[in-house]
């Protein structure tokens, strides 16, 4: 299973074909359903093409997708990033609390009858807000690890913010506003628009550069602060740096799908076993398994029975057996 | 002169002074070796000489330089340190690990090259643990760790290294190879501070020790300080105890 020692191209072709089979599955399955071929015919005709295959694959089915692989990569590579930095591989990309603070803002814009696009926004600025107070928090505290404290204070902040989740959640109108939070938080690709992702992709995309350019200098952030200042990386700069991007990512994409559980922990887990810890391939191998693996999980979630499943229940229902199973495989939580 | 050098320097954190007035100075090419009691501030004063906990006060130079003036990067490519050996987290392999110390040399967004390659295989091969460089860091054995950990710092290209414990918690042959090891990198005119729990190892490698107890140095100089009798105060042991211990030392 270990990739790390094969040549690039041959990696990123392993790691590509499940990706694009899920991908042609997502194109094929569905209410509607579509042989592979049919699918790929639809596709081929272009958006403007006068069939029901063209306008499902089109209208419905690719926002849908683009959304699942942008999530999906989105949440797996600020998984990985945090993972590395917090020098634990049982970290997801919530850790600072930006989940809890993005549901409280969506939350809070469902109850005021809040348009979608406002609840997008106070969602992203909610994640935003949670995270900015862990880091103030955290940098008021001196004489203790630094990381530890990130930690602690991102778990203290979460409890806060998820009380004012639970608070607005009383306080909602049980009919309409109460069940919208529920499925907002339970996450899901379902109102996805094509719009919607006009505004997550360039925050993504700004949010992975800084990954992608200092791919090298991030594996010296799992060393100790001392190790990794005494090898001449600034760590504090860096370190910011990296909780910046991280976090503008898994605001976007919670701002999105909402809170889509196991996805930022798992895929980074699985992709460190696949090609090793070195993160300028780690993030490029997150980044794929990420979104194929999301991207398949949505198929199933509206597919598999005759409502929509949440989507977040099946990357945890999948996602955890699959930890597990991991965990068991390598035999220790270290790899 | 010296390439490392502390003048009144005053160790540890604002509200938790660790040591004051330590003189030190490491001359070029030589082994100064640091020996004191756990909680005597070792590690404190590491971190201070690596410009990672600045002081508090008086002065430290490197290589004739305010230590404050130094930038980062720059003070990796002449300054390295060698932790103990510890079991690191994730699976990098041992050439990621050697090569994390080229990491002061590229660019800011580059990735090593080749040649960087190239320099971590060579100081791999340099202390006998070349055919580590695939193995899986968290995989080998202390004393292999240590040895890759040193390796780092060759590819560092530094000039002076300091190392924390380099024969701590390993078995007496691994003890024997960094030991070796070390007085290598001092012919090949590497100048070495370092600190040890067991004096017959500074002994056995050390141009000059340094002895430090709560936070002051209390005595620097030849290998022949290390009397039974200054060890004897030094740790709070019984001098004919430390005398039978280590029967080569002198006595006062």
């Amino acid at each position: 299973m270990k990739l790390a020692g094969q040549g690039t191209a041959l990696r990123l072709a392993v790691l590509s074909a499940p990706v694009f089979a899920a991908l042609l599955a997502a194109f094929a399955f569905g209410p509607y359903p579509l042989s592979p071929a049919e699918a790929l015919a639809a596709l081929w005709a272009g958006p403007s093409a006068e069939s029901d295959a063209a306008t499902v694959v089109w209208q419905l089915r690719l926002p849908r997708i683009l959304a699942g692989l942008l999530v999906g990569a989105a949440l797996s590579a600020a998984g990985a990033a945090y993972q590395g930095m917090f020098r634990n591989p049982l970290v997801s990309p919530d850790i600072l609390g930006v989940s809890a603070g993005a549901g409280l803002g969506a939350a809070l814009a469902i109850y005021f009858g809040l348009s979608l696009a406002a609840v997008q926004a106070l969602a992203f600025a909610g994640g935003l807000l949670a995270v900015a107070a862990v880091v103030f928090v955290a940098g008021q505290v001196r004489r203790h690890d630094p990381v530890l404290v990130l930690v602690l204070a991102g778990v203290a902040v979460g409890t806060l913010f998820a009380a004012g989740i639970s608070l607005v959640k009383v306080l909602a109108d049980p009919s309409v506003q109460l069940p919208a939070i529920t499925f907002w938080l339970l996450g899901g690709l379902n109102a996805v628009a094509s719009g919607d992702l006009g505004l997550a992709a360039p925050l993504i995309a700004v949010g992975l550069l800084p990954m992608l350019l200092l791919r090298w200098r991030i594996n010296l952030l799992s060393l100790s602060d001392e190790e990794a200042a005494a090898l001449g990386v600034n760590v504090v700069r860096l370190r910011g740096t990296l909780i910046v991007s991280a976090t503008l990512i898994t605001a976007a994409a919670v701002s999105v799908a909402g809170i889509v559980g196991w996805v930022g922990l798992v895929v980074p887990h699985a992709a460190r076993l696949l090609v090793g810890p070195e993160f300028s391939r780690l993030l490029p191998a997150s980044l794929l398994l990420g979104g194929g693996f999301l991207v398949a999980a949505d198929t199933l979630a509206r597919s598999a029975a005759a409502i929509e499943l949440p989507l977040g229940i099946l990357t945890a229902l999948v996602g955890a057996p699959a930890f597990l199973w991991l965990l068991a495989r390598t035999g220790r939580g270290g790899a | 002169m010296s390439v490392l050098e502390a003048r009144g320097l005053a160790i540890g954190y604002r509200h938790r002074p660790v040591g004051e007035g330590i003189d030190l100075a490491l001359g070029a090419g030589e082994i100064l070796c640091l020996l004191g009691p756990n909680g005597g501030g070792k590690t404190t004063l590491f971190r201070t000489l690596l410009g990672i906990l600045p002081p508090l006060a008086g002065t430290a130079h490197v290589l004739g330089r305010p230590l404050d003036d130094w930038p980062r990067a720059a003070l990796a490519t002449r300054l390295a340190y060698v932790p103990q050996s510890h079991a690191g987290l994730f699976a990098f392999t041992v050439e990621e690990v050697v090569l994390m110390g080229r990491t002061a040399r590229l660019p800011r967004f580059a990735t090593p090259s080749a040649h960087d390659r190239a320099v971590a295989r060579e100081c791999l091969e340099r202390l006998g643990v070349g055919h580590l460089a695939a193995r899986i860091y968290t995989e080998i054995s202390g004393g292999e760790r240590q040895l890759a950990l040193i390796a780092r710092a060759l590819a560092q290209e530094a000039i002076v290294l300091i190392l924390d414990e380099p024969t701590a918690s390993l078995d007496f042959g691994n003890q024997l190879r960094v030991l070796k090891e070390i007085d290598a990198l001092k012919a090949r005119g590497f100048s070495i501070l370092m600190s040890t729990h067991q004096p017959e190892h500074a002994l056995r490698v050390a141009d000059r020790i340094a002895l430090l107890k709560a936070g002051r140095i209390v005595g620097q100089g030849p290998r022949a300080l290390a009397t039974a009798e200054a060890l004897a105060a030094l740790y709070g042991a019984d001098a004919s105890e430390v005398a039978r211990s280590l029967p080569q030392l002198a006595r006062a």
